[in-house]
């Protein structure tokens, strides 16, 4: 009896039905309660926001290659950073790899045919698309200068731009993530296949549980605290003003109480994508499977009392400022955890390298250096000289961007076949990734010099003696750019003309894995009995 | 569990469930967890106030005694009295009641929801107006603290058109669930969408329970 | 004390020479020295500011140690990655890994000694933190004001500076600041030192220049349109130097006098003196000692509760004293009430006015 995977490249039927063919017509795509239709759509729609959120980064790093600015004046350039921010966070981080992979994969991987409110999640969409219209209007008719923090006093009395419309935009985005996190928490629980106990979930499943603990528990609040915003700049109430008793900093512990969790939001996906693809690519068991799991759910915890890192130098109290920092080094321990645990799993495994491998492993490098030059920031002694500069930008587009977006693109690449039952040509998704891992670093790492150096972030000019380092990333920020677009050519071209990937093109476990690709709308033909663990691959015994 | 037999579901069923109880736990545990949005969607604004309250006082004392207790107290006796009618509706789905039951309750649930709302609009914000109380729309208050006084209506129109704004949906809801009881989409089996609406409208209750003594009641009117 | 650096002698030359240069047609970074060779212009590649206040090396080796982590793990991660995907990788098309144990003692191991350096950074930072924090008592006062787009800072004897900012080296500065619209950050790089300047109420912060030179003023905190151009100059000199310059320029009285003109232009004398009945406190002596407010509480009579006072008064109850105060707001500028509150420091205690 071979232990080997038999890797099946069937061709499927000409006949076969799947969820992409079932029906046909615009409607049945606008009115689809099929969660992986709306994983689709939403795949759309935030690939739209991640090429405007990039296309605002591109102007910007090209401006910033003079020192006294070489496109914009310093306010078209403000409203670039608060451009490029605002998107890339609300309607491109927050939403991606819950709203597209999420949906599609969730209850494929827990062996159920929906999840538990399919209504609800295709009104999430819908939200979803009337939050980024707004916000895309308003960027559009003049945007907003004030950045994606919105700080008072400058966004409630001084600034002139569209603030109450942008904030509105995201305000009404963030329902659309309330009801995504709702339903994957009761997907979830209740509807998982007889013999699918959690500890058989994949960690994918745990990422994405956690994922929406946050979701559910901290987008309310960066909704009041919008509210409060925009009510403060149409009716001055004075919650933010201090001439009328109001205090600015009561907005940023509001702002910040949901936006750091939210970066974990952006994380968490990102770090359960990267468990499928160690263990896919390794063909083994992830190492230290409940270590795993249970680090996502402290992290989505922890996210929660940290906060006040955000703000060391506004003249919060020495005390606030110890407790912020010991449980910010906290927080960071369950990340170490996970990127030991899955070096380790490449220990005796049979490690192959096609693009989604590739950007896992890209992922733990570049999330390992960012993570670590957040201890940099949680320390207070040093978080005084780096808070406002460049080091600060740096830091978050590492784990963001080296992190979360290599895990989506990674995590695309994998599932692509079992979305649209085509392959992508794995040469070019290579060639994509080198050139995304070479130009991301080139773009950021310089920041890091620079963020030492002194100089601050949001300057639209800067002294001429940070040109080279300014420019080297801009050169790389050229070269992210073209890497990116590469992806999005041969993705597009593989829905037509890739060669027909087969159930199970990688030899993954997996619940999805055993059904065709793509899949029939109901998922499986009969809902499967689970009895063995994740990742149950067998073990090539006496491999050395 | 239940015996039903595959595919002879009862009315209501969803088929992304494999059986009935499967959804009505899914209902259940939905309802919780929008709940526990809407608690920290109220939270925000609570801590807010709470912060601001202790700040300023003497302003919010101020501002409080603007308000008149009379149409506070009644309004949360009739919200009570809403959650009772609701509780009997779902009971009255519960043990297989006729719709009608069902029905009466649900419609004397929205009477009393509409008075809520009917109250307030007359008796309190009709007369904030008349008496320039609402800041940015009429606001001519020129007594003690004005700037505390001004900051904290806003605070009382927030918070309450807030809750109003949930009681107006609880009413929407209220009305769906009366044309679903009539066109017969309930049983003592299925009769999930009546529970987890009564969880929402106790808790749009409760809201109402924190929000009065903290709006109306502060500042010792009672010394 | 010079700390080490790659190419700091020349990086210390660069900035030297931009000194020449402080009024933004500044000269390309690297390139412009009078050096020789190229190994040494390449070299120069500058990763740290000067280290020119007594904090600074501190957090520099603070910053260095964190770097050391940093590279360690990230090698040892990649090093191990590389080393397993070369070793591990797949010979076969059907193959697959071979099934490890996950040792407990591991997991355990690669917790606690992260851990463990969390808590040696933790408490390290910290200790730093808390002690930079500190002004010496004997520091030297100057006060700032924010504004878009620009600084203001006062000496307390008297000149005032626009985005320039003379200090003697050696001799602590405690900086007293406020905004007068949005939040702005104070920030000078070589010093290692920043806090966020916000409208209503007064941060500080202190440093020590431990060399003379020139050195970067930033605004830290994005303010509006013109954030990038709200910088400026640091001038340490020597002490003689500063004497010179604080006695040169323009004639201007000191803060404590300019205060005290407003002190009698504001009518302030009508109440808070001695032949004003017991209307209102005293002032004489008052700062920097407790007061007992009327709810109680026990407040330190400090900037923030002078401030406080004239622009809120009817929020400051004092007990033995009616609420008759008018506020200020609108009439004193946040320049002119950092007059009046060194006037009111500067009043001594034998000149306590008798009242109650």
């Amino acid at each position: 009896m071979s232990t080997a995977i038999a890797e099946i490249h069937e061709t499927p039927a000409e006949s076969g039905v799947n969820y992409l063919n079932a029906t046909y017509g615009i409607k049945s795509w606008l009115l689809t309660l099929d969660h992986k239709r709306i994983g689709l759509l939403y795949l759309g729609s935030i690939t739209l926001m991640f090429f405007v959120g990039g296309m605002a980064a591109v102007m910007m790093r090209l401006h910033l290659v003079e020192p006294q600015g070489a496109l914009f004046e310093p306010e078209t350039y403000n409203k670039m950073f608060s451009t490029h921010g605002i998107i890339m966070v609300f309607f491109f981080l927050v939403p991606s790899i819950p709203a597209t992979l999420g949906n599609f994969l969730i209850p494929l991987m827990i062996g159920a045919r929906d999840v538990a409110f399919p209504k609800l999640n295709l009104l999430s969409w819908y939200i979803f698309i009337t939050g980024a219209a707004l916000a895309l209007y308003a960027t559009l008719s003049g945007g907003v200068d004030t950045g994606w923090t919105f700080y008072p006093p400058y966004s409630s009395l001084y600034s002139h731009t569209h603030v109450v419309a942008v904030a509105l935009g995201v305000f009404i985005a963030g329902f659309s993530s309330i009801l995504t996190g709702l339903n994957f928490i009761v997907t979830i629980h209740k509807m998982r296949a007889p013999g699918m106990t959690w500890f058989r979930l994949p960690l994918f499943i745990w990422a994405m549980y956690a994922t929406s603990l946050i979701f559910v528990l901290g987008t309310p609040v960066i909704a009041i605290t919008l509210f409060l915003l925009g009510m403060e700049r149409i009716l001055h109430v004075g919650i933010f003003d201090p001439a009328v008793g109001g205090d600015p900093l009561l907005f940023q512990h509001l702002f910040w109480f949901y936006s750091h969790p939210a970066v974990y939001i952006m994380i968490l996906p990102g770090m359960g994508v990267i468990s499928e693809l160690i263990t896919a690519f390794s063909r083994k068991k992830i190492f230290g499977y409940a270590f795993v799991a249970f680090s996502s759910l402290s992290i989505a915890v922890i996210s929660f009392i940290v906060w006040g890192h955000h703000m060391f130098v506004t003249g919060q109290s020495i005390y606030a400022g110890l407790v912020f920092s010991v449980l910010s080094f906290l927080v960071a321990i369950p990340s170490a955890v996970k990127v030991f645990n899955w070096t380790a799993t490449l220990y005796k495994g049979s490690i192959s390298y096609e693009a989604p491998m590739l950007y896992a492993l890209g992922f733990i490098g570049l999330f390992t250096i960012g993570g670590l030059t957040g201890l940099f920031l949680a320390a207070l002694a040093t978080d005084v000289h780096l808070n406002g500069t460049y080091f600060i930008v740096a830091h978050f587009h590492y784990v963001m961007v080296g992190g979360a977006v290599m895990a989506y693109m990674g995590g695309l690449h994998f599932w692509w076949p079992k979305i649209t039952g085509r392959l992508y040509p794995d040469l070019w998704a290579r060639i994509a990734a080198a050139i995304i891992f070479i130009g991301f670093n080139l773009t950021f790492f310089p920041q890091f010099v620079l963020g030492y150096l002194g100089m601050p972030r949001r300057y639209a000019i800067y002294p001429s003696e940070f040109q080279v380092l300014n420019v080297m990333s801009s050169a790389g920020a050229s070269i992210l750019g073209i890497g990116y677009l590469i992806p999005l050519i041969y993705f597009i071209w593989s829905m037509r003309y890739g060669p027909p990937a087969g159930p199970n093109p990688w030899g993954a476990k997996g619940l999805e894995w055993t059904t065709q690709s793509p899949p029939l709308t109901e998922n499986f033909p009969t809902i499967p009995i689970v009895t063995e663990d994740a990742y149950n691959y067998p073990s090539e015994g006496a491999h050395v | 569990m239940s015996d039903l037999a595959h595919g002879a579901h009862p009315q209501g069923f969803a088929h992304q469930f494999e059986d009935i109880e499967q959804q009505r736990d899914a209902g259940r545990l939905g309802m919780w967890v929008f709940l526990v949005t809407e608690i920290l969607f109220f939270g925000g604004m609570f801590t807010s106030y709470t912060i601001y309250r202790a700040l300023h006082l003497e302003s919010f004392i101020q501002g409080s005694h603007q308000l008149v207790v009379k149409y506070g107290a009644t309004n949360t006796a009739v919200l009570i009295l809403s959650s009772l009618t609701m509780a009997l509706a779902i009971r009255a789905a519960q043990t297989g009641k006729k719709k009608g039951t069902i029905i009466f309750w649900l419609i004397l649930t929205m009477i009393l929801g509409a008075t809520f709302i009917g109250i307030k609009l007359r008796f309190e914000w009709f007369r904030d107006y008349q008496e320039g109380l609402i800041p940015g729309v009429q606001w001519f208050y020129n007594g003690p603290h004005a700037p505390g006084v001004r900051m904290f209506m806003c605070f009382y129109f927030f918070m309450t058109g807030l809750h109003a704004i949930h009681m107006v949906v609880g009413l929407g809801l209220l009305t769906v669930l009366v044309v679903m009881t009539a066109r017969n989409k309930f049983s003592s089996e299925y009769y999930t969408p009546l529970e987890v609406s009564g969880l929402y409208w106790h808790f749009v209750d409760i809201v109402w329970i924190f929000l009065f003594p903290l709006l109306y009641l502060i500042g010792g009117r009672y010394q | 004390m010079r700390s080490p650096g790659v190419g700091l002698e020349a990086g210390a030359a660069a900035y030297a020479s931009h000194a020449k240069d402080r009024n933004g047609t500044v000269m390309m970074g690297s390139f412009q020295f009078g050096l020789d060779s190229l190994p040494v212009a390449a070299a120069m590649m500058q990763f740290k500011p000067p280290a020119a206040s007594t904090i600074a090396d501190s957090v520099d080796q603070l910053y260095l140690f964190l770097t050391g982590i940093t590279i360690f793990f990230s090698v040892l991660i990649f090093s191990i990655i590389f080393y397993f995907m070369l070793k591990y990788r797949r010979k076969a098309p059907g193959e697959t890994g071979t099934a490890t144990h996950t040792p407990m003692m591991l997991e355990l191991t690669w917790t606690i000694i992260p851990s463990l350096i969390c808590v040696v950074l933790f408490v390290w930072s910290s200790s730093l933190y808390v002690r930079n924090g500190r002004p010496p008592a004997s520091s030297t006062e100057i006060f700032v004001i924010g504004k878009q787009w620009m600084w203001h800072l006062q000496h307390p004897e008297g000149p005032r500076e626009i985005n320039e900012l003379h200090v003697p080296v050696g001799v602590p500065v405690k900086m007293t600041m406020t905004s007068q619209d949005v939040i702005h950050d104070f920030y000078i790089p070589a010093f290692r030192v920043k806090k966020d300047v916000l409208p209503g109420r007064y941060s500080s912060i202190w440093f020590q220049p431990t060399e003379t030179g020139t050195f970067h003023l930033f605004c830290a905190q994005y303010c509006g349109t013109n954030h990038s151009e709200m910088i400026g100059w640091v001038y340490v000199m020597s002490p003689t130097d500063y004497a010179t310059w604080l006695a040169g320029g323009e004639k201007t009285e000191s803060m404590a006098a300019q205060g005290e003109q407003l002190f009698s232009q504001f009518g302030c004398g009508n109440c808070h003196s001695p032949d004003a009945g017991s209307h209102a406190p005293p002032l004489a002596g008052i700062y920097g000692k407790p007061q007992k407010m009327q709810s109680g509480e026990t407040r330190v009579v400090d900037e923030a509760l002078i401030r406080q006072s004239i622009y809120f008064p009817s929020s400051v109850h004092l007990p033995g004293y009616q609420q008759i105060m008018p506020t200020y707001q609108g009439q004193i500028d946040e320049e002119q009430m950092l007059q009046l509150i060194a006037y009111v420091k500067s009043l001594s205690s034998e000149e306590r006015m008798s009242g109650k």
